[in-house]
């Protein structure tokens, strides 16, 4: 069965926990694993989590912007902000490189997201926002029968 | 879930029993009292006590880093008992593993710190 499901939301700190709770609920049907499950909340959380401290910087009248989409076993999840963007993507991507020490940021959300997600994919433009694309195999789903 | 902590303080060590789910939202809400806490009582030993703890991401390997950092610089210790296995996932993809005390108890780690 494919799926897909567009989400907007104001960009305040609460609705981390709803867009995690979203992308659960979006893969209940598909039996997850409990592993896959932690997995997906997890990079959802940094995704929007750096939407608003980094692309937003705090302010709580932005958009943010999610889908999921379900696709042969693939879960495709994009976040986009319309917020500050990255100059260089590459080094913002790097572990521990962080713009915000001092709000004891340690720089680890891309490597989380890297590591849990079969493939991350960031565009930004400088003063236009940022979108992260990232995809993974569910083991769990069955593969329909024709 | 929300995130609520339960403190506990035994001389100069601050035990801290984490629940629910511990996000930037979450760690936004508790670093200034954790600092006047730990401030106030002259804290130099951590525990976290993780047993009950759902959630975390790197806004918790953020949170517990800095407190690392601070109680070094006064010669003291952090010790983590009770650490599931996504959590322990995060703290070796970010090196905390390698500095952090891990105990499988509270009482083995309150039993370290010689407040048991
Ligand atoms: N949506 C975004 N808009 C603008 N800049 C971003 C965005 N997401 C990430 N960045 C930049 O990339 C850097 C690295 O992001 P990453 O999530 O890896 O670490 P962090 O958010 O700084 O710390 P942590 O995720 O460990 O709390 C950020 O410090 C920020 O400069
Ligand atoms: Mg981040």
């Amino acid at each position: 069965m494919n799926n897909e499901a567009i989400f907007k939301f104001r960009s305040i700190s609460e609705n981390e926990a709803f867009a995690r709770m979203v992308v659960a609920s979006f893969i209940a049907p598909y039996d997850p694993t409990i592993g896959e499950l932690t997995d997906l909340k997890t990079v959802v959380s940094e995704a929007v989590t750096n939407a608003i401290i980094h692309g937003y910087n705090g302010s709580h009248d932005q958009w943010v912007y999610m889908t999921l989409l379900m696709e042969e076993n693939v879960l495709t999840i994009e976040v986009k902000d319309e917020g500050i963007g990255m100059n260089d993507i590459e080094e913002a991507m790097q572990p521990l490189y962080t713009t915000k020490p001092e709000m004891e940021r340690s720089g680890m959300g891309f490597t989380i997201m890297e590591h849990f997600m079969d493939a991350v994919e960031v565009t930004s433009i400088a003063s236009k926002g940022t979108t992260i694309r990232m995809s993974k195999h569910l083991a769990s789903v069955q593969a329909e029968c024709h | 879930m929300a995130f609520t902590v339960q403190a506990e303080i035994k001389k100069n060590v601050l035990l801290l029993r984490m629940h629910g789910e511990l996000d930037h939202h979450a760690t936004e809400k508790i670093r200034e009292e954790l600092l006047n806490l730990m401030e106030e009582h002259d804290i130099t030993h951590l525990v976290l006590n993780l047993a009950e703890l759902e959630f975390m991401d790197s806004s918790g390997l953020g949170l517990m880093l800095g407190r690392y950092k601070h109680l070094q610089k006064k010669n003291g210790s952090m010790i983590i008992c009770a650490i599931s296995e996504p959590v322990k996932r995060l703290f070796e993809m970010s090196g905390l593993f390698r500095i952090m005390i891990i105990e499988s108890s509270e009482d083995q780690a309150l039993m370290r710190l010689g407040v048991a």
